[in-house]
């Protein structure tokens, strides 16, 4: 079934054409990654899905429901989720209170409480819950945006570039997590540079160049396509 | 029962100072204190005291918008006047009998409120934000200033309420209690000083517990990261509007308050310098918590109050210099850096002692 469906969505900025008719279906349990070179209109793509950006034209539906003129918070409260690319913690509040922000409209009381407890093993973040989330390294921010982000229990989660500024150890730990909550029912949409990471976790890649999906399929197809290799390689001008 | 509970459970949490039995202690002594003040006083020094009280008000309404939400306002002001104006008009027209004052205090507070809830709609759902939601509000302001000093012709008046232009208007009732043996009017006296009280004590707790209750959770959460917390599903304009109007509320009580103390208004209570003293008192104390802002205005307010007597302008130039300090030394402001460097020195005392 699918979960998420974008029909012929197109994107002007001014004369900037960034979503060229794309059309993605995304299948219900699917981690899906989205990659292609700069510029390509991958995080305007998640703008769209967001409702942080509406289209020119198109419709996006989410489990069969036309969302393309909801407002943002209205699509996360129907199971949509994002970790954006640079952390959006609240860098002024605890690690335990952001996780806080995150459950208490699910949650209340002593299961409030467990489950913060419950998150921050998930995350590794146990020893650092009382400090303030603007004082946790780069890749433990990343993790405590992702903990809030799975917190709303979503059915769709949205991860634009969750490994950016980690370590290779510190990337293999994320793609762990991501398959973990996959496994737990998770369909995920990733964009992502790291190959190592797309290599890890994905089950399809669709590859867009100039706002337009320039290929789909699985991993092994997508590094066999030349046409792809050659757009990273900046030699195609399709 | 159990929601009582957990009402009070919230008195103590992250986004307010001060927890545990030393803190209440201090809290009960201090309340102490302000009671058994009026014994130790007469009743002329007791009634300048309750000018004092009368701006936290507006100070905490301060707090609650820009030092917890984010948003600078310049716009309490306007909402101090026109709830100033509201009590005015109401008691004027209809005089103080059987309780009516207080039925003006909280008319006079709605009007503010609505207004607020308007400019609030067309700010917040306009996604107007940072230095502009200054700008527009510090507009308002000034705007209903410049209307309320051009009134001074006979025709402007509501009922038998004279506007009254750049003089302002007087002669209103002060809040009067309704009594068997006669009505007891609230001069700014003895009787008024507990009324206020009262009212100080009550508003600072329930915004303890508004602050630590998941809504003032959104309410930081915005000014954290806006985005972020509409990704959690928050509808965030709806939060800020709802802050916006109880600011209002808030500084709408101020106003009527300080008709009620000096039984008149005037529109200079509108202007620039009255919009800006508000901001140094909550800068310099720490905007970001209930406690730090209240000590501070009481601080700030007092020490300008005793330069006053020595020459108003020199007052204001103070100070501006001392809003200048506090944004170069201690940014989060003086209070609640003292408050916050107290606490960390008796944890590591406690921590060496252990």
């Amino acid at each position: 079934m699918a979960l998420l469906q974008l029909r012929d969505v197109n994107k002007h900025f001014g004369g900037l054409h960034v979503t060229n008719s794309v059309n993605l279906v995304l299948e219900q349990g699917e981690i899906h990654c989205l990659i292609g070179p700069n510029g390509a209109g991958k995080s305007t793509l998640f703008r769209l899905i967001l409702g942080e950006h509406h289209p020119g034209s198109g419709q996006i539906y989410f489990a069969g429901e036309d969302i393309t003129t909801l407002k943002s918070f209205a699509r996360i409260r129907r199971g949509l989720s994002v970790k954006f690319q640079v952390p959006g913690v609240f860098k002024g509040l605890s690690v335990r209170q952001n996780l806080e922000i995150a459950l208490q409209s699910r949650l209340h009381g002593a299961a409030l409480d467990k489950e913060i407890d419950r998150l921050l093993a998930f995350l590794n973040l146990e020893a650092e819950q009382a400090q303030l989330a603007g004082n946790l390294s780069h890749g433990q921010k990343q993790w405590l945006e992702i903990g809030m982000a799975i917190a709303l229990k979503p059915r769709l989660l949205l991860l634009d570039e969750p490994t950016a500024g980690m370590s290779p150890e510190e990337t293999h730990m994320t793609g762990e997590m991501v398959r973990r909550l996959n496994a737990a029912g998770m369909t995920v949409l990733a964009i992502e540079h790291d190959m190592a990471f797309v290599r890890q976790v994905a089950q399809r890649v669709t590859v867009l160049h100039l706002g337009q999906v320039f290929a789909q399929g699985s991993i092994d197809e997508i590094v066999a396509d030349e046409r792809v290799a050659a757009i990273y390689l900046g030699q195609a001008h399709a | 029962m159990t929601g009582l509970v957990s009402l009070f459970r919230r008195l103590e949490g992250p986004q307010t100072l001060g927890r545990g039995p030393a803190f209440w202690a201090l809290f009960a002594l201090v309340l102490a204190g302000a009671l058994a003040y009026p014994l130790f006083s007469d009743g002329y020094t007791v009634g300048n005291t309750v000018y004092f009280f009368v701006w936290v008000f507006i100070a905490l309404s301060l707090s609650l918008i820009w030092g917890y939400g984010g948003s600078l306002s310049f716009g309490q002001t306007a909402f101090f006047g026109i709830a100033g104006y509201g009590y005015g008009i109401l008691t004027i027209n209809f005089g103080a009998a059987y309780g009516f004052t207080w039925i003006a205090l909280l008319l006079a507070i709605g009007m503010a409120a609505l207004v607020a809830a308007l400019l609030g709609y067309f700010m917040f759902f306009g996604r107007i934000a940072g230095v502009f939601l200054g700008i527009v509000t510090l507009a308002v302001t000034l705007m209903l200033e410049r209307f309320m000093a051009q009134t001074a012709g006979p025709e402007w008046r509501i009922g038998a309420a004279r506007l009254n232009g750049f003089n302002g208007m007087s002669a209103m009732p002060p809040l009067t209690i309704p009594w068997f043996g006669g009505p007891i009017p609230l001069f700014a006296d003895v009787g008024l000083y507990y009324v206020v009280l009262a009212m100080l004590v009550l508003v600072y707790l329930g915004l303890r517990i508004l602050m630590n209750s998941s809504f003032g959770n959104v309410i930081v959460a915005i000014r954290e990261n806006p985005e972020r917390a509409e990704m959690l599903g928050y509808d965030i304009r709806k939060y800020q509007l709802i802050t916006f109007v109880i600011g209002a509320a808030l500084a709408g009580l101020s106003g009527v308050l300080y008709t009620v103390w000096g039984q008149y208004i005037t529109p200079s209570s509108m202007g620039m310098t009255a919009a800006s003293l508000p901001l140094i008192w909550v800068a310099v104390g720490g905007r970001s918590d209930l406690t730090a802002t209240v000590i501070g205005t009481l601080v700030v307010l007092s020490g300008f109050q005793a330069l006053t007597i020595y020459g108003s302008q020199y007052a204001l130039v103070f100070m501006g210099v001392l809003l200048v300090l506090t944004v170069l030394i201690a940014p989060n402001g003086l209070v609640l850096g003292v408050i916050k460097g107290i606490t960390k020195l008796v944890t590591r005392r406690k921590q060496e002692a252990a």
